[in-house]
Formats: C-alpha cells, structure tokens, sequence
C-alpha cells in the first residue's frame, strides 16, 4: 500500500527521539514511563465506562431473561419478582443437567403458581437439548421451550418454535399436560402420548422424555420447594 | 472552512469511499468482516461499529501524536483501540442488548481489524484530529457500503431474504421474502466461499468500471463514438 500518495499532511510531526536526541538508556526510560501513564489512563477509561454501564447490562440480561421465561409462563401469572425468588437444587439425574439448578419460584398474591427452571435432555440426534420448563403448582406443565439444541435444520429443528414452520407449534402440546395423571411421557411410535415428525423421532422422544423426567421428580416436591425461605439450597428436601 | 481544507476534507472522503476503498482497493481487514457480511443488518451493524472506532481512533491519536514516542507507537496505538472497543463493547451490551447478542462475538473482533490500526499509523499519527477522525469515518463508510452490498447479495442468494433480523435493530420491521416461501437458499452463498467470490466479483466489477473511465479519459469520446 503506498501511503506518500495518500497523506495530505496538515502538520508532520517529527518523531521525538529525533529532535532531543538523549542516551539510549534515558529514551527507553522514557519510553517506558510513558507507556506506563497510557496504560493508566485508558485503563481507567475502561474501568469507568464499565461503571456506568454496569447497572443498564444487568437491567438487559434481566429483562431478556423474563422475555424468556414469559414464552412458558406468561407474565400475567405471576407478581413476584420471578428473578429474586430462587432456591438451588442440588445435582438430579432427573433433569439431566451436571451443574445446581437455579429454581424462579412464580407466586401471585404470595400464593404459589409454578416452577420455573432449566433441564436437558441429554440423548439429542446430535448432543444434548435444553430446556426452560414452567411446572404449576398444581402439577401439569405451564410450557416447555428449547433454550438450545444442536438438531439438524430443517429435519429435528421442529423442536425449537422458531424454526417449526408447523401451526400449532409441535412443543405448545406440552401446556396442560400433567405429571402425575398417566401421561406416557414419550411419542406415539413408542406408545407415548406425544405427537412427532416421521423421518425425526428422535429429536422428539429426547425432548419429550426428558420433560417428563423432569416433571415426575420435581412435582412431588412442589410445595417443599415454595415453602423454603428465597435464596437458599433445597439440598436438604432431595437427600 | 476555506478552499484548501474543503480540498482536504474532499480528497479524504473521495479516497475512503471509492479510490483507495479499504475493501475494494486496499483489501484490508477482511476476515472478521467476510465473517459477519451474511446478511444486511449484520454487515451494516459491524461496519457501523467500525466506523465508529476508526474515528474515535483516529481522532485519539492524532489529538495525542505528539506525546507518543515513536519506537512505542504501536503497542500505545493497539491499547487506545482495544481501550475504545471496549468501551463500545460495553456501551453496545448495555444500550443495544438484542443487537449485541448477534454482535457481541464480533466487536471485540475489531482489534484485531488491521484496517484500524492501518490508518492510524499511515494517517491519525501524522495529521490533526479533526482531519484524522474524518478519514477513519471515510474509509470506515468505504467500508460499510461495500459491506452491505455484499451482505445483501450473499442473503438474496443464500436465503432469498432481505433485511432479516431487522426486528432486533427496529422492534416490529419484518424482513423481504424476495423469492417467496419456498425458495431453498443457495447455502454456498452464505458459506465462507461466498463471501471470497461475491467480493471478488466486486472488486473486478470495481476494476473493470477504473478501466472504461480511463479509457475514455484518454480517448476522446467523439472517437469512439466513430469507431
């Protein structure tokens, strides 16, 4: 790139060490200090803007995080400050997850409406789906949505609402359904209760299982899970 | 503004929007941004971040030139555009949340953008701030068009769309199906190889336009017209 052509030089500034000229030693000294003071400065530059944008990031990933919960629960059912209101659970086979699960408890006028949390069916076509579930309190599913798969577009991807181009979606079948009155937790192919798309089970029977498992283990303990005080491990109730 | 900064201020965007293009003629910086050109609003969205560092940057170092000694200058010129993308890092999370969750991988991106750095040590480092800024914001909107014509291009034919993902820029705006419903994409389009060959094609289309316009600079129009 030839930049003599392209340098319509309003002032050219000589290079420093051309005009004082010091000792070798002082000029990297010199250097060195002033590399140091630039460092300051934009780091403090980048500490203050992180700062200030501290409060704004917290509010977004909040408010994205209830866009999401309001696709399995909607937000009229609730009143709690659905973010707050948490208890861990200790690692379940059940929802198939590795790490503690962070439980929304969902009230309305104190009273409790459902669970809110994540679980994973870990037998995808292709590794592992997550779920957001919302379980009511009175034991039938309020919705599932997939939070994040790895299935073939256009083929297992029917799972995810957005990419299912089917009306009603495939996953709205899940609303309604209830834990604990006999529903075969599986699809039709295997005897279950759940629709599917040919050529894509198991997409299917993976998110459907696993919402089942997931339901079964945590609405029994629905009312333990309501009753311990915000903020704490319900490690205790599951020992 | 008198004639001679008119003639400055003209050469600068001349040269950043067409005759020594970052993406057509100088071919600089181009792999984060062949990264991100699959669509309209990605290409636009990124460039326009670019834009926004390139005369930020710009502005900083020139403002700034004369306390950088020169044997420091590049470590000083990457810490004041990593500084500044991470303030627009930031900025971006908190003002602009659907946008950085499809962005947000690529704006840290920017640093490593040679084209940034370029143009502070071949421009900002020798010129005042004002004349600095403006021409990282000329070569930075050299940039965005030929980003969002590619964008465009490679979403046309790689999914038959236009503007998708408008809705996380503009809540509510809904993106073109131009070939319908069932048009399948041409997934090479979409693919890295479709950037390299849409860009090449623009490039020579770039070329071939330099060409003519020489061509007729040297020849007398009334020539050809008879030939």
């Amino acid at each position: 790139m030839s930049e003599a052509a392209d340098r319509p030089d309003a002032d050219t500034a000589e290079p420093a060490d051309a005009i004082e000229a010091p000792s070798a030693a002082g000029s990297a000294l010199r250097a060195a200090a002033l590399l140091g003071v630039f460092t300051v400065v934009f780091t403090a530059l980048m500490a203050l803007t992180q700062d200030a944008t501290r409060e704004p990031i917290r509010a977004s990933v909040e408010a994205r995080r209830l866009e999401l919960i309001a696709q399995v629960l909607p937000r009229a059912d609730y009143d709690n400050a659905l973010l707050e209101d948490t208890v861990t659970l200790p690692v379940l086979p059940a929802l198939g997850l590795t790490e503690p699960v962070t439980v929304h408890r969902a009230r309305l006028g104190g009273a409790p409406v459902a669970l809110v949390f994540e679980a994973q069916a870990p037998d995808g076509y292709s590794g592992a789906i997550r779920l957001l579930m919302a379980l009511r309190a009175d034991g039938t599913l309020a919705g599932v949505r997939v939070v994040a798969h790895r299935e073939t577009p256009g083929l297992g991807d029917y799972i995810d609402p957005a990419k299912d181009r089917a009306n009603p979606k495939w996953i709205a079948q899940f609303a309604g359904r209830d834990s604990s009155d006999g529903t075969r937790w599986t699809v039709r192919k295997d005897g279950g209760d759940f629709t599917y798309m040919t050529g894509a089970t198991i997409s299917a029977r993976a998110v459907t299982r696993a919402a089942g498992r997931a339901a079964a283990a945590l609405a029994p303990m629905s009312d333990v899970l309501f009753a311990l005080p915000a903020g704490s491990s319900a490690e205790a109730a599951f020992r | 503004m008198n004639a001679d900064d008119r003639a400055l201020y003209g050469d600068i965007t001349r040269k950043g929007l067409w005759e020594n293009n970052t993406a057509l003629v100088q071919l600089l910086g181009l792999c984060p941004l062949l990264a991100v050109s699959t669509s309209f609003v990605n290409a636009v969205s990124l460039s326009l971040a670019t834009v926004l560092v390139m005369a930020l940057s710009g502005g900083t170092v020139a403002a700034l030139r004369t306390l950088i000694p020169h044997e420091i200058r590049i470590p000083v010129f990457i810490l004041i555009i990593a500084a500044l993308v991470t303030c627009l890092d930031l900025a971006f999370n908190a003002w602009l949340h659907d946008l950085y969750l499809v962005l947000g991988i690529f704006i840290p991106l920017i640093v490593t953008n040679c084209i940034v750095l370029a143009r502070v040590e071949a421009f900002a480092a020798k010129n005042s701030p004002l004349a600095a800024a403006w021409d990282g914001a000329a070569m930075g909107i050299g940039l965005l068009w030929v980003l969002a014509l590619l964008g465009s291009v490679r979403e046309l034919v790689g999914a038959g769309t236009l503007f998708g993902g408008i809705d996380m820029v503009i809540p509510g705006a809904h993106a073109l199906q131009v070939f319908g419903e069932h048009y399948r994409g041409l997934l090479i389009a979409i693919l890295p190889p479709g950037a390299f060959i849409f860009l090449g094609l623009l490039v020579a289309a770039r070329n071939a336009w330099v060409t003519r316009a020489q061509a007729r600079a040297t020849h007398p129009p009334a020539a050809a017209v008879s030939a």
